[in-house]
């Protein structure tokens, strides 16, 4: 019996340690996301990612990135969609937040055409990225969405996670404002 | 006896565990809380299908969760339908399905089509569950009473009495133009139901 009892609670350890990982909060780092580079001139220049090929988050040329997990599929990623936007004007009309806070958001389980579907139905200015077979939903925790993620990115190149919340976007001024703090840009 | 129970545990444990591994194949969305059932994974398909591409498609007349009754038959002559069966109100996948159907509205008008909702659950249930979703540009039938009597005649009722996760389209003459039995834990891509729906205009 004392076999029993060392196989099932190994079996529970190495689910519950394997199964997914943690969902990011305040000062982790990034679990390592390998996006690719958009092929769009426009998102290209906007992320000041230079090449072709895939990058990673912390190689945004940026003091903070906010991501953003959403699906086309979500009922409150569709709601806030307009008003993440608005965070994106507000950034990009100040002089001292332009090219220091960029944005960009991960389609959980979406395809391409699914991510352009929800990109077109919203209009939405930043870079968007499929997740199609939920590889990087995995890997942030399988998060209910959307899941707002603002990473500070350090001038050696190291970051820290300053910020993560589930849904309840508190509108474009009162959520920079928050990241502001949290990163120690204001 | 003693023996023998040993390599039936580690059997056990491994294939137990193999499935902790297994990833998850769906998000959920912030909008439904802590409501969402977690189901595990399913046997993929559950059913024996009674229509083909080509076929009538079987009439039906159901409630929808609006107040009104819809037939099949009111539209022939002047829209293509998409039937989109899902297998249960609150649980993972189909919560974030018709969220994304409801955003393409302009793709099904493009392509003179109406969508149909439908699941098993009764009207009181569909209404608190699509409350969640935003207000749905298309009608949410209830199968409910007799039970899943309409999926029973496509062949889309599983053994324990919910629906597959299906995909119909129909034309404008009534006939079956795609089917689509999805595998259960999976939420099927919106290009390939577009592609389909594109093709009835060649």
């Amino acid at each position: 019996m004392p076999s029993l009892a060392i196989i099932i609670s190994f079996s529970v350890f190495s689910s519950s340690t394997l199964a997914s990982n943690p969902p990011p909060s305040k000062g982790d780092v990034l679990p390592k996301i390998n996006l690719p580079i958009p092929k769009n001139p426009a998102e290209k220049a906007y992320l000041g990612l230079p090449g072709v090929g895939t990058f990673r988050i912390p190689q945004i040329k940026a003091k903070v990135v906010i991501l953003e997990v959403f699906s086309m599929y979500c009922p409150y990623c569709q709601k806030d969609a307009p008003r993440i936007n608005e965070m994106y004007q507000v950034i990009e009309n100040n002089p001292d937040l332009k090219n220091k806070i960029k944005i960009i958001g991960i389609g959980a389980g979406n395809s391409p055409f699914e991510v352009e579907v929800f990109k077109k139905t919203y209009r939405v200015p930043f870079p968007l990225f499929a997740d199609k077979d939920f590889s990087i939903h995995k890997l942030l925790g399988e998060v209910r969405t959307p899941y707002f993620v603002a990473t500070k990115i350090n001038d050696d190149g190291t970051h820290q996670i300053v910020h993560s919340q589930l849904g309840d976007f508190q509108g474009a001024e009162p959520f920079l404002e928050l990241i502001l703090k949290a990163s120690g840009l204001k | 006896m003693q023996k023998k129970r040993l390599p039936n545990l580690i059997m056990i444990t491994g294939v137990l565990s193999v499935f902790s591994f297994i990833p998850v194949t769906y998000s959920i969305s912030e909008a439904f809380k802590e409501n969402i059932y977690k189901v595990g994974i399913l046997k993929p398909n559950d059913s024996v299908l009674k229509v083909k591409v080509g076929d009538r498609a079987p009439e039906f007349t159901l409630p929808a969760v609006s107040g009104e009754k819809i037939s099949l038959k009111q539209y022939q002559g002047k829209k293509n339908v998409v039937l989109s069966f899902v297998p249960a109100a609150w649980t993972p996948v189909c919560s974030d399905q018709w969220p994304g159907y409801n955003i393409v509205k302009d793709i099904f008008g493009q392509n003179d089509a109406i969508l149909l909702g439908i699941t098993v659950d009764n009207i009181p249930t569909l209404f608190a569950w699509t409350n969640q979703m935003g207000k749905l540009w298309f009608p949410v039938l209830s199968d409910f009473w007799p039970h899943g009597a309409v999926a029973k005649k496509y062949g889309v009722l599983r053994s324990n009495g919910v629906s597959e996760r299906a995909l119909f389209i129909i034309d404008k003459k009534g006939i079956v133009r795609y089917i689509d039995i999805h595998d259960i834990n999976k939420r099927p891509l919106l290009e390939d139901l577009v592609n389909q729906l594109e093709k009835l205009k060649k």
